[in-house]
């Protein structure tokens, strides 16, 4: 098991080379630089400032040099917000964005597995099939949509809750969490709905019946975790989908994390700190992947990883 | 009364092609302690009496007529009483051994809770109850199989565990439902072995359903023969053996391989393919592959008891004999 989890990490090194090189070298493809502000500077300020972040070498060095700080895990001084370094932003805007990100997670998880299962116990009835055709509907509405419409029923129309801002307060968390969840609550009940129909007809299950165990424990015991386990793999891509979610509803919600600094950046041409938080989340997806398949081999006895 | 009486059972699925009819009125008893043998081409409906019997059927089967346990009706019984006779007074294994087991439980929490549930044991004496069940089943080292998952197991081993699972509660009544015919040859025989002898140790009636005449030879007292979800005769092993009273039976013994026929190359499967169980011949179901068929087989057939405890449902009063010379 410690093999596999070294040769696994060990993998993921090729894959986060070719991501920071990937993103260093698009986001300098992209037109405007950090210090073309709306009011243009003088030039020879300019020139300094350049000259002081290294922009004026060959873009080759900028990113040799650029890697090196990243192997001693600096991720250098944020362009547009002077007084921070990049380590410093995300520092401080992973709390906000985590705390929201695991709410959301947990949110789908649970309430999406929830109406899956209890979707396929009442297969082929009116609860199934409406169940079904909202997780349609949510599957395809995307969050920006999502959101402005919790936004304009619930805050707007009703005034039972803000609109946006930020606290650790149930008031602030409520409508971004749904907005996050929603389409992932959708997802979710579908792949629990459809595994589970298809554990049910499975050999054991009519054994754990032919045994005589009540069709409670038969559920329990027998059909969850097998009927969970494509949930658990969808973990990877789900902790994916929230990242680029949580992107859009920080910036709805203005929510202080991890994905406002990343929008800002961007429109700043705040070069580290978008590839600061590029690899952040790059390594945060890595991490993710390599946990859901660790715990999927412990949920799963036929896999043994070694 | 019989320990089980099954009457007039019918079992019919409704399918997007119209209503499959597995079963049609089949009836026959089961005596504490008997062995009745089940055979049939596959798709004569043995295993959907079974499934029938258990309450087990899909969703889209339904079942009539009656099956009485003891004198208590079966069929239509709430899944919350049947699940005190399932595994308990009745048990029933499958024909994939392996897909049977739980592949995500040790064997033992498989075996355990079964004695948990119908006989309130609890862990440690369910345990040691079920070691000694794997051990009289001949599984060596009961212990260590407790803590082994299904796909750390053979195939034969998986059904020795099946076996004994549905032994456990020492039930009136086991089914087995193909037991060895996803086994390899020489692993079927051990299987059969076992079988035969538990059945000797113990006042378990059994259920052995199969395709193969050759498996029910060693093994059973009485055979039921079915087609087409009927029961075409039904008698002692021995007479059915040497005098088949119906052309089916005759068929189906003829198709059994045996040492000194595969040689001579008499070995032959009945020609043609058992009737569409979506609309059912109005005559004798055997009628299109029966080389003895004469003009009274275009209506049905009832059963007729033609020695004490012989059934056969056939417009012929006796088979002609064979002519051509038998191997033995
Ligand atoms: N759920 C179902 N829906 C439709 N037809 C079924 C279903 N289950 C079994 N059957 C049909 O019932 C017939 C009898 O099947 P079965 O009892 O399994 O035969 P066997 O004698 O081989 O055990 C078969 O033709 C099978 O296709
Ligand atoms: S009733 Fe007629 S067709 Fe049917 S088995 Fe007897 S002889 Fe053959
Ligand atoms: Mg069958």
């Amino acid at each position: 098991m410690l093999n596999y989890s070294l040769k696994r990490l060990a993998s993921a090194i090729p894959t986060l080379l070719l991501l920071i090189t990937v993103a260093f070298f698009l986001i300098r493809i992209a037109p405007g630089g950090p210090f073309d502000a709306e009011k243009a500077l003088p030039e020879d300020i300019k020139a300094n400032l350049e000259a002081k972040y290294q922009l004026d070498q060959p873009l080759i060095i900028q990113y040799v040099r650029y890697l090196w700080q990243i192997v001693q895990l600096d991720l250098g001084p944020s362009f547009h917000y002077r007084d921070w370094t990049v380590n410093e932003l995300i520092a401080q805007g992973a709390p906000v964005s985590f705390t929201l990100g695991a709410l959301a997670l947990v949110l789908a998880f649970t309430l999406g597995t929830a109406l899956g299962a209890w979707a396929a116990l009442k297969q082929n009835s009116v609860a199934d099939y409406s169940t079904m055709s909202v997780a349609m509907i949510g599957i395809s509405i995307p969050n920006f949509v999502v959101a402005p419409l919790l936004v304009l029923v619930f805050a707007v129309t009703l005034g039972w809750l803000p609109a946006g801002g930020w606290s650790y307060s149930f008031s602030h968390l409520l409508l971004p969490t749904i907005a996050l969840a929603l389409p992932m609550v959708a997802y979710i009940a579908r792949i629990t709905r459809g595994s589970m129909i298809e554990v049910l007809h499975s050999g054991f299950i009519r054994t754990a019946r032919a045994k005589g165990l009540p069709e409670r424990e038969v559920i329990v015991q027998h059909a969850l975790k097998p009927a969970l386990l494509p949930v658990i793999s969808y973990m990877g891509p789900a902790a994916a989908g929230i990242l680029t979610g949580s992107v859009v509803i920080e910036r709805i919600f203005t929510i202080p994390g991890i994905g406002s600094h990343f929008v800002q950046g961007a429109l700043n041409r705040d070069y580290t700190l978008v590839m600061g938080v590029v690899i952040f989340y790059g390594v945060l997806i890595i991490v993710m992947n390599f946990l859901v398949d660790l715990l999927y081999a412990w949920l799963d006895p036929r896999i043994r990883y070694d | 009364m019989a320990l089980l009486e099954v009457r007039d059972l019918v079992v019919a699925f409704d399918t997007p092609e119209g209503e499959v009819h597995a079963v049609n009125g089949l009836s026959f008893d089961l005596e504490p302690g008997q062995t009745l043998g089940v055979v049939g081409e596959s798709g004569s409906g043995k295993t959907q009496t079974a499934m029938a019997m258990m309450g087990l059927l899909a969703e889209n089967g339904r079942a009539s007529g009656s099956v009485r346990f003891r004198g208590q009706e079966l069929l239509g019984m709430s899944t919350q009483e049947l699940s005190r006779i399932r595994g308990s007074s009745i048990s029933m294994i499958f024909q994939d051994p392996i897909s049977s087991l739980n592949p995500y439980m040790t064997i033992g929490d498989q075996l355990i809770e079964v004695l948990t549930h119908h006989r309130n044991l609890k862990r440690k004496a369910a345990r040691q109850r079920a070691e000694e069940m794997l051990h009289q089943v001949q599984i060596s080292d009961p212990a260590q199989r407790m803590r082994q998952f299904p796909h750390e197991l053979s195939g034969g081993m998986c059904q020795r565990v099946m076996i004994a699972m549905g032994l456990l509660c020492q039930p009136d009544i086991l089914i087995a439902d193909e037991p060895t015919t996803a086994l390899d040859v020489t692993v079927q025989s051990q299987i059969n072995l076992l079988m035969d002898e538990l059945s000797e140790q113990s006042s378990t009636a059994i259920m052995l359903i199969t395709h193969d005449l050759g498996v029910i030879a060693g093994l059973c007292n009485q055979v039921l023969v079915m087609y087409a979800g009927e029961l075409m005769e039904f008698a002692d092993i021995d007479p059915l053996f040497s005098s088949p009273a119906h052309p089916y039976t005759e068929g189906l013994l003829k198709s059994v391989p045996r040492l000194d026929q595969i040689d001579s190359g008499i070995l032959s499967a009945i020609p043609g393919n058992p009737p569409d169980l979506l609309s059912l011949p109005v005559g004798c179901p055997f009628r299109a592959r029966c080389s003895y068929a004469f003009d009274q087989c275009s209506a049905h057939p009832s059963l007729r008891e033609t020695e004490p405890d012989r059934w056969t449902r056939c417009h012929l009063d006796t088979l002609p004999k064979p002519t051509e010379n038998k191997a033995d």
